[in-house]
């Protein structure tokens, strides 16, 4: 058939207006199994509008949006994207802060997420087992019983990368992941998320450069809602209309 | 399966509460029935009601609490379940009138031969029937709330809108019910029962065993609240409270889940408005009043939302100074009403269940810092700094840097 086969996520000819002003102009992107891309681009560049195209919550105007080679995103809902097997890490952590970081990850354990299966969930052993795993690799076991309100901004970040892991996705959109992390933080999640991607797909949007630089993956940059350039980062940022457009501002 | 979840409802604190409503259930008619009026610890019969109906109104900001406290839908039409519940009781009482009406018209009540019906319009056959009638105060309610909440779950119709459109149902129900040829009773309502089940409802010992299946229901809706709260489930309707998209991005079906909530809690107003009527005698249009369920929104407010004890502690305290300030100082009512109202927004957004919280929590660790002058534990501070920013409070939640 086309180029779509043996892709995970494959975006063509993809454009969305608000009012007018075009976010995301012909927009193409591939991302193949089990491999990482890194984001970059400035500000209004169009990252979160594509990763809001991606898990449902905006509807492209026109072009193809594909998950696993086949299923038709565009016509899916939020909640249906993310039972295919999407997960989604927001800019902002967006954990549940009145709750405990062990109820935030039981929460996103990959369960039937129907009513009444929900109503009569019993954690098994395997599910504890589960999410005792994560929350040792995301180093918050100790806090596994404190409500996620008080935890700093660094670990919510992290409990929401632990979120993700628990949904079990086979693609991950991680938003921004180092966002108010100290330096070794950042290091253990360039870590973290490059041993991810040994099984899954990882896309992961990002302004901090040394950050991109120890994920050592594919980078895309996006301008005006569009791709300006595409390669490692050396060839990315040696790129005169990237530097131009974004890198020299 | 479902063992496991009864088990997990019975947690510490419901057990209690549902504990002493049984308990209530058998006391108060005891102290009613065996105890001779005038002797020590005798409940008159008056109060034996209008403590019935209090209970009745506890069921209901229970019922509210339940989408409000826990899932974040603010209702403002609840009252339209509870009534829809009473009108289907009232129908079973009017068709036990029989020929003891006015007209002595065995088959039609006497608004109906007033209004020279000549047959009984459809839905008013079978409520003859005990169980049928107890079928439509669950139904009724319940498929109301299921369609209007699937619709506007599903539309995505949120926060004050919501609120609204449950309003306009409310006043758009009450406007129906005014109507002569709606067939029931127009504005006078249904009343003049006389017989639940082949005794009288005016008789001493039917107060005293209404009263008890009043308490009886509301422990069960404890029971059945506690289940749900205390399940996934409630865990997941308290992420769509928090925060409704993360909850979708995280697979859910945020429609359903609400819609799940709003069903239950409208079946629990209907079976409320069912046990209220044979206690005050009558059921009339002003039940739909919008007026009514906001005053429930105060009760859940005043008793402490997102809590199961908040919002029956705040429809009877509500209730009995309504009770006093109606006979006293009835002209101020209202205004007192919206004072509490007020004074609960600023000063106590967690109602009477939170201060109780605050002050209990701040006496343990006034008397553990006498201990040992240890600084407090993250999660006792919790308490207090709830609600704020918690980037502001980053000192003791210190990033660990990564071992």
């Amino acid at each position: 058939m086309s180029a779509h086969t043996d892709t995970m996520l494959y975006l063509d000819g993809v454009s969305v207006a608000f009012d007018g002003f075009k976010a995301i102009n012909n927009l193409a992107i591939i991302v193949k199994p089990a491999e990482m891309l890194a984001i970059i681009g400035p500000n209004g560049a169009g990252k979160t509008t594509m990763m809001d195209i991606i898990t449902g919550k905006t509807r492209p105007d026109t072009g193809q949006v594909l998950f696993d080679g086949r299923t038709d995103l565009t016509r899916l809902d939020e909640a249906a994207i993310a039972n295919l097997g999407i997960g989604r890490k927001f800019q902002k952590p967006t954990v549940f802060e009145s709750q405990t970081v062990w109820d935030n990850l039981e929460m996103a354990l990959k369960k039937p997420r129907g009513i009444f299966s929900t109503l009569f969930y019993t954690a098994s052993d395997d599910d504890v087992a589960r999410i005792t795993e994560i929350l040792e690799t995301v180093r918050l076991i100790a806090r596994k019983d404190e409500l996620a309100a008080n935890l700093s901004h660094g670990q919510k970040q992290w409990l929401e990368i632990g979120m993700l892991l628990a949904q079990d996705p086979k693609l991950l959109l991680v938003d921004e992941p180092v966002a108010g992390m100290t330096d070794s933080e950042t290091e253990e999640t360039a870590k973290l998320l490059r041993e991810i991607s040994q099984t899954r797909s990882v896309v992961v949007v990002e302004h901090d450069m040394s950050f991109v630089r120890e994920l050592g993956s594919r980078v895309v940059c996006l301008a005006e809602g569009s791709v300006l350039a595409e390669g490692s980062l050396d060839q990315v940022s040696a790129n005169p209309v990237v530097i131009e457009r974004y890198l020299g501002r | 399966m479902l063992t496991q979840a009864l088990f997990r409802a019975l947690d510490k604190k419901a057990i209690w509460v549902i504990a002493i409503f049984l308990a209530v259930a058998v006391l108060v008619p005891m102290a009613n029935l065996l105890i001779p009026p005038g002797q020590y610890g005798h409940v008159p019969t008056y109060l034996v009601s209008l403590m019935g109906k209090y209970l009745a109104y506890a069921i209901l900001a229970l019922a509210l609490d339940l989408v409000w406290g826990y899932c974040g839908i603010l209702s403002l039409g609840h009252g339209a379940f509870f009534a829809l519940g009473g009108y289907a009781m009232g129908m079973y009482l009017m068709r036990q009138i029989g020929s003891r009406g006015v007209y002595g018209n065995p088959v039609l009540p006497d608004f109906m031969v007033f209004l020279n019906y000549s047959e009984l319009p459809w839905f008013w056959l079978g409520m003859d029937n005990f169980w049928f009638a107890m079928l439509m105060v669950v139904f009724v309610p319940g498929l109301l709330a299921f369609v209007f909440g699937f619709f506007a779950f599903r539309s995505r119709v949120t926060g004050v809108y919501l609120s609204i459109i449950t309003q306009a149902m409310t006043f758009a129900l009450l406007l129906a019910f005014f109507r002569n040829d709606m067939g029931f009773g127009g504005n006078n309502g249904l009343t003049d029962f006389k017989d639940i089940l082949g005794v009288s409802v005016q008789a001493q010992s039917t107060r005293a065993t209404l009263f008890a299946a009043t308490a009886i229901a509301l422990a069960l809706s404890v029971l059945v609240c506690s289940m749900i709260v205390n399940s996934k489930l409630g865990k997941v309707m308290i992420a769509v409270r928090d925060a409704e998209s993360r909850t979708r991005f995280l697979g859910y079906r945020v429609e359903y889940v609400k819609l799940f909530a709003f069903t239950v809690s409208a079946i629990m107003a209907g079976i409320a408005g069912a046990l209220y009527v044979p206690q005050v005698g009558i059921i009339n249009p002003s039940e739909f009043d919008p007026a009514n369920s906001i005053e429930v929104v105060i009760w859940t407010a005043v008793g402490g939302r997102g809590t199961l004890i908040g919002p029956i502690i705040g429809a009877i305290v509500v209730n009995l100074g309504k009770s006093w300030f109606t006979t006293t100082l009835p002209e101020l009512w209202l205004f007192a009403l919206g004072a509490l109202f007020v004074f609960t927004t600023l000063f106590l957004p967690k109602g009477i269940v939170g201060l109780w919280h605050q002050a209990w929590g701040r006496m343990r660790r006034k008397t553990e810092h006498a201990e040992r002058p240890a600084p407090p534990t993250p999660a006792q501070s919790a308490d207090i700094e709830r609600g704020e920013d918690p980037a502001s409070f980053g000192h003791e939640a210190q990033p660990k840097p990564a071992e």
